[in-house]
């Protein structure tokens, strides 16, 4: 057995240099050439300051900016303390925090108490930092933010298609709307 | 399901059926003896570890000696990644400031990586180092997966060989899965996730001033070349908590096609490259045929449910499926794909919480593990789960008709089934017996965020994830304490090198075998009925053993929707 340490040992340093060194540096030198925005983080600028990252949900409350979903990310969308909320399918408190939403999910935008609530304006998502939110999440809250803005309800729902995206080539996934390039519009377009 | 859901399915069975072929071939050319493709790039590099280790390329190992050596290199690599944990927060390049894990937390740490479960009971964003990270814990997602892919090289040489006393080199397999295998794929699949918006970058937080006012800290870290291992390894560790849900990780839903055929592609293809080395190519489409019917049939199952949503939710005037700890990006079927697969494969990555999954759908999951993943399984393990149960599936025939069974020209006699049946009670025991004793104790069930039969399938999820080395979790369990941190590491100890040592100890024991010559008294393994059979055995003789614990879990939860 002791004939196999020194092997051991060789084998295990030498792959730490090559795969825990040549290769994850290579990529980052590859990806920095060929994806400077993406490798980076996809960061949003406006004037010169990060705002946020377009794969990144962020936190928005007032009723002029679209609303995204719950988040179990730290207090909401804390980009150091990514989670899920974990909660089981019958769980109580999973239950009531879903009633409570769906009321104040109502009331924010004024919708009759029959109105069916899509199901992800009132879950929280894997990662607590989905950027998106489903086209009739949006639709329905495209009204409120009309208002708040003093904007046609046509040209808040423009914008709410020109900020959908499809499924990935065509098939794959889901629709969704990116809140914060959304909500960018709307602040550009004032 | 829509047709947008169909059509995403099937061509991930096209992409399969297109490339685990290809793969096989040239994983049977690899570890054939012989010429291999590439010799002139990979040959240099291989040499160049060969001398500095002072290895004898040559050099043949019997079952003990090949043993020895795997366990003496997962020694050194489980020590290494426990230093890296413990001294992380002292030394260079941690711009995320990750303070050092305390012991049992760097013990349960490195245990879960070298032995490619990678249950993590830290969270990455601030539980480990960029150079933890990148030194550590990528390192053994190569590594851990190249060790399971030589121990299944070893068995296939232990069924090929006549009166031989050796089952191959450790050393030269293991440098030559690594060298040829997994890091050109590896690399082009970082590259391709980084083209679609997973990060590859140096650097710690970045702080954003956010729209409504506040500050955001958008993380770094070198993600897309430890995501494309993680997935293709069939390891799981997530560089963020939230693993494939983090939009970092998948960013897209292209991005998660990649990465749940990443991670089935090579187990997969093992079959194939098995059919090939045995020198019976039917012999692989039928080991194939069994691992993807048990596949496809788990993701209907979770795909299912998981769509259909959860009628609790939907009856407070909600629409839609079953969204609770997924993304958007992804919706239903994205999501159930990934899970059906990351458990049938010992991944374990996660794109969307499991343990927010309807009850059946959480209840597939968790089968697909207890059925000690075979379907494909993990790199390697997979196979040779798949070749023990294939060997009790002909000793099963052979008792039903009263002849001494054979496989692949090899009598399956005393010796061989004692390590068989061995193999199949050590992973029951070590579930049972640790989640038994963890329900029972209160301080162990004080951990569980979920109560009631929600509860104890999240217990029960923790160990069967553990010791099948798959790694993901009900997430809900909060397992960072002495308690489990020990007795997972134990779990995922047992799971993986008791394993290896039965059926390395197995591949010797058929090696040493002559060949006996097929006649009308043989049973045909390479035949649908015999994967039909294989199917079919594999499902009763787990499922029974743990049809109570199913039937406290996930069944009488779905009774209670």
């Amino acid at each position: 057995m002791r004939r196999q340490i020194l092997p051991a040992l060789a084998v295990f340093l030498f792959f730490t240099v090559l795969v825990g060194a040549v290769y994850p540096l290579a990529v980052t030198s590859v990806a920095r050439i060929a994806f400077p925005s993406k490798s980076q983080g996809s960061l949003v600028r406006e004037g010169g300051v990060v705002v946020g990252s377009r794969l990144l949900g962020q936190a928005f409350s007032a009723p002029r900016y679209f609303q995204p979903r719950p988040s179990a990310a730290g207090t909401g969308y804390d980009g150091a303390a990514s989670a899920a909320s974990n909660l089981g399918p019958t769980n109580p408190v999973l239950l009531k925090s879903v009633r409570e939403r769906v009321a104040s999910y109502r009331r924010f935008n004024g919708l009759s108490a029959s109105t069916k609530v899509p199901v992800d304006a009132i879950t929280a998502s894997g990662s607590g930092l989905d950027s998106e939110i489903s086209p009739a999440n949006a639709r329905l809250q495209a009204p409120r933010v009309a208002r708040a803005r003093g904007l046609a309800l046509a040209q808040v729902l423009t914008l709410v298609r020109e900020n959908t995206h499809g499924r990935s080539l065509g098939f794959l996934g889901e629709p969704g709307v990116n809140v914060l390039e959304l909500n960018l519009a709307l602040d550009k377009g004032k | 399901m829509s047709s947008s859901g169909w059509l995403q399915l099937g061509v991930l069975v096209g992409l399969i059926a297109l490339s685990a072929p290809l793969v096989g071939a040239y994983l049977a050319r690899v570890f054939g003896g012989g010429t291999a493709p590439g010799d002139r790039v990979f040959g240099p590099i291989e040499r160049l570890c060969y001398r500095a280790a002072g290895i004898d390329e040559q050099g043949e190992q019997t079952w003990r000696v090949y043993a020895g050596s795997l366990l003496i290199f997962s020694a050194v690599s489980v020590a290494a990644v426990y230093l890296l944990m413990r001294l992380q927060g002292s030394l260079p390049f941690n711009p995320s400031h990750a303070v050092s894990a305390g012991p049992a937390l760097a013990f349960n740490t490195a245990v879960s990586f070298v032995t490619n479960t990678n249950w993590q009971n830290y969270a990455g964003e601030t539980g480990a180092s960029h150079l933890t990270q990148m030194a550590g814990l990528a390192v053994q997602n190569f590594l851990s997966a190249a060790v399971g892919i030589a121990v299944a090289v070893a068995l296939i040489r232990g069924l090929t060989r006549r009166k031989s006393d050796t089952i191959g080199n450790f050393w030269v397999d293991l440098v030559r899965t690594t060298v040829r295998v997994l890091i050109p794929i590896a690399f082009v699949l970082a590259i391709v996730l980084a083209s679609q918006g997973v990060v590859q970058n140096l650097h710690g937080f970045t702080h954003a001033h956010t729209v409504a006012g506040a500050t955001q800290s958008i993380p770094g870290g070198q993600v897309a070349s430890q995501e494309a291992i993680k997935e293709l390894g069939t390891n799981g560790g997530g560089f963020y908590n939230a693993n494939s849900a983090h939009p970092f990780e998948n960013p897209t839903a292209l991005t998660n096609l990649l990465e749940i055929w990443a991670l089935l592609v090579i187990p997969f293809s093992l079959a194939f490259a098995f059919g090939r080395l045995v020198g019976n190519r039917r012999q692989g489409w039928t080991i194939f045929a069994a691992m993807f019917l048990l596949w496809i049939g788990s993701v209907g199952v979770a795909t299912h449910y998981e769509l259909a949503g959860n009628p609790r939710i939907q009856a407070i005037g909600v629409v839609g499926s079953n969204m609770e700890g997924k993304e958007v990006r992804f919706g239903a079927p994205a999501s159930a794909l990934f899970a059906a697969s990351t458990t049938d494969t010992s991944t374990g990555a996660v794109n969307s919480s499991h343990d927010s999954f309807t009850p059946l759908a959480g209840g597939v999951v968790v089968a697909n593990m207890l059925l000690g993943e075979v379907s494909p399984g993990g790199t390697g393990s997979g196979l040779y789960g798949m070749l023990v149960f294939a060997i009790l599936t002909v000793f099963l025939a052979g008792l039903m008709v009263g002849r001494t069974p054979e496989y692949l020209g090899k009598k399956v006699q005393a010796l061989e089934m004692k390590l068989i049946v061995l193999y199949l009670l050590v992973v029951p025991l070590v579930i049972l017996g640790l989640a038994g004793a963890s329900v029972v104790l209160s301080g162990p069930r004080s951990a569980l965020l979920n109560h009631g039969s929600h509860g104890l399938t999240e217990m029960v999820y923790a160990f069967t994830s553990a010791a099948n080395n798959n790694g993901s979790a009900f997430g809900g369990i909060g397992a960072n304490t002495n308690w489990f941190n020990a007795t997972l590491a134990i779990a995922m100890l047992a799971g993986r090198f008791l394993l290896m040592i039965l059926v390395l100890a197995l591949a010797g024991a058929l090696a040493r075998k002559q060949t006996v010559p097929e006649s009308s008294g043989t049973f045909p393994t390479a035949t649908p009925l015999f994967a039909v059979l294989l199917v079919a055995v594999i499902v009763v003789v787990v499922l029974l053993t743990y049809a109570p614990v199913l039937a406290l879990g996930p069944i009488l939860e779905h009774l209670s929707l």
